[in-house]
């Protein structure tokens, strides 16, 4: 990068968090080698939105783009946050699952097809409720399957987040990037102080939001794999990187007795303070716990 | 909602293992057990209330970290048991789901119950994949996070025909508030797009289904329901092991065929332009 007269770095740095979900994707593959399947233009719509007076939109939120990342076959599948709050629907979920064992199909037979996700989403599109649901099933089975041939990379950077079903999708992912300005979690505040209470989480106080939801927390203990600042530079760089690397020896999700004497382990006779438990966790992956 | 969240959870797990509480390294909501169905051995899993949770956001049924966990380390044990035999011996794993969602707390958010329920459902697949015969049977509620957790990676899936049983994103009168609808206006909606329904025959018609049982007393199963109940198992179990290992019965069902169109449809044009990407 180059620099030019007195503008600081930040004005310089090209943002990924102001890209919509499309140029997102895009922004992540070679040069001239990226190709969206499914576009807009084939208006593979939900059927259930216009049913209910919601304008439906031409792509789903769901944009599927193929191309080569660090020279290696990938694909992206990019969920936009700014159409129903990047909820999966039928239509969305299908070419999610579609895209993922297509990738697979490729791996095994000999040509590994790392899958990008960028998650912005609340989870289940609550229009189409029960075909929203089955379809997370099957987006964390195809990423299951898909998994043990390629890396399957989760990138939430914002402003949404990841929530719902989808942070399952993330939970079952080879590796997970994260800006600080990105929040993952099963639950957001709304519902859980909706479902019990404010005593239990206070929706309004953005300070406990970012503290247990953030980016900054959840790589800092070990939940996610990096933190990386909003640039398409450092996203592209962490993407290219981890597709590089290859899928890894043992999934977060496969590490079953080491999270169950975590939780084991944890007081909870009170509320957990995150910053305690993020150094606390830190301190056991240092001595060899999550990889 | 209904009173009797984990209680169907708990009778059925009982009729069918003759057990009706946890091993003592796992909490006391998640059950699980090694019993005979047809002529093997399987494992039966639960998850039920338990009103002396350490965790306060799951004493109702919820699935909250411990549960999620437990599942998974009930699973893997399995999963690793039999990680030498053919497939036709492997053992079968039956999820009985009478969950009411997944836990809406704060302490379970701090410590990430993302992975907890990613580790359950993660076990679920890897166990389907591997050749396991992994069999849901929803006798009561089947909630969002709570089903993902718990029951909806299975290869088949059974329920019980009856008001009772309730399959869902979302309970009535939180996904009314968030959609800005009135509870009246929702369950009308239903009536017209089997998506939105709370009805579990609506639910059929999406295709997800494997079979839909009826039984006269679903609380308390009496001893020929309880027979049906274990041949239709067995039936699934065998089901499971001739068909692939993946969800793909999800989409070839007849039901899903027509209420999965616009799915369908998607996938079909994806795997068009994949190849000549």
């Amino acid at each position: 990068m180059t620099t030019t007269g007195f503008s600081p770095l930040f004005v310089q740095r090209k943002s990924f968090i102001e890209l919509n979900g499309r140029r997102r994707a895009y922004a992540l593959f070679d040069e001239n080698t990226a190709t969206e399947l499914v576009g807009p233009f084939d208006r593979a719509e939900s059927p259930w939105l216009p049913m209910q007076g919601v304008a439906p939109q031409s792509d789903d939120g769901c944009i599927v783009i193929k191309g080569k990342i660090s020279g290696k076959p990938a694909v992206a599948i990019s969920l936009e946050g700014a159409f129903q709050g990047g909820s999966i629907g039928e239509v969305s979920g299908a070419k999610m699952v579609a895209a993922l064992d297509l990738a697979t199909i490729d791996s095994k037979a000999g040509k590994p097809t790392a899958a990008i996700l960028l998650l912005e989403t609340g989870g289940v599109r609550l229009q189409e409720a029960n075909l929203g649901l089955a379809a997370i099933a099957e987006v964390i089975a195809s990423i299951l399957e898909l998994r043990q041939h390629a890396p399957v990379i989760t990138v939430i950077a914002g402003t949404v987040g990841c929530f719902g079903g989808m942070a399952l999708a993330a939970g079952v992912s080879s590796y997970v990037v994260m800006m600080r300005e990105a929040r993952l979690g099963l639950n957001g505040p709304e519902v859980i102080e909706q479902e019990s209470g404010k005593d239990e989480f206070d929706a309004s106080d953005r300070a406990l939001i970012w503290a247990i939801h953030g980016g900054e927390q959840r790589v800092g203990m070990g939940l996610a794999d990096e933190l990386v600042e909003d640039s398409v530079d450092a996203i592209g760089s962490a993407v290219q990187r981890f597709v590089t690397a290859g899928k890894p020896a043992q999934h977060r999700s496969e590490q079953v007795e080491l999270y169950r004497q975590r939780i084991a382990d944890l007081d909870s006779s009170r509320q957990i303070d995150p910053l305690a438990l993020r150094e606390q966790w830190r301190s056991l992956d240092s001595k060899g716990g999550t990889r | 909602m209904s009173e009797h969240i984990g209680l169907r959870g708990k009778a059925w797990f009982q009729v069918l293992t003759g057990r009706d509480r946890a091993r003592k390294e796992d909490p006391a909501s998640v059950l699980a057990a090694d019993a005979t169905i047809g002529d093997e051995l399987a494992l039966f899993l639960c998850v039920i209330p338990n009103p002396e949770s350490r965790f306060p956001c799951v004493r109702d049924g919820q699935v909250g970290l411990e549960e999620g966990y437990a599942l998974a380390y009930r699973i893997r044990e399995v999963l690793n048991a039999d990680k030498d035999k053919p497939k036709s011996q492997k053992r079968p794993i039956i999820a009985i789901v009478d969950v009411k969602s997944q836990a809406y707390g704060r302490r379970e958010e701090t410590a990430g119950l993302f992975l907890a329920a990613a580790a359950s459902s993660d076990a679920y697949a890897s166990a389907r994949m591997a050749g396991h015969p992994v069999i849901a049977f929803v006798v009561g509620h089947a909630f969002s996070g709570g089903f993902l957790t718990h029951g909806y990676q299975a290869n088949r899936i059974l329920a019980l025909d009856d008001a009772g049983v309730t399959i869902h994103a979302m309970h009535k009168e939180a996904a009314a508030r968030i959609t800005r609808r009135s509870v009246e206006d929702l369950e009308r909606l239903g009536q017209q797009i089997p998506p939105m329904s709370y009805n579990v025959q609506d639910y059929a018609k999406l295709g997800l289904l494997h079979q839909l049982l009826h039984v006269e007393s679903p609380l308390e199963p009496n001893q020929s329901e309880v027979d049906e109940a274990k041949n239709a198992v067995t039936a699934a179990i065998a089901d499971a092991r001739k068909g692939s290992t993946d969800l793909g019965v999800r989409w070839e069902s007849p039901a899903a065929q027509q209420s999965r169109r616009a799915g369908i449809a998607a996938r079909a044009l994806m795997e068009q332009q994949w190849k000549n990407a």
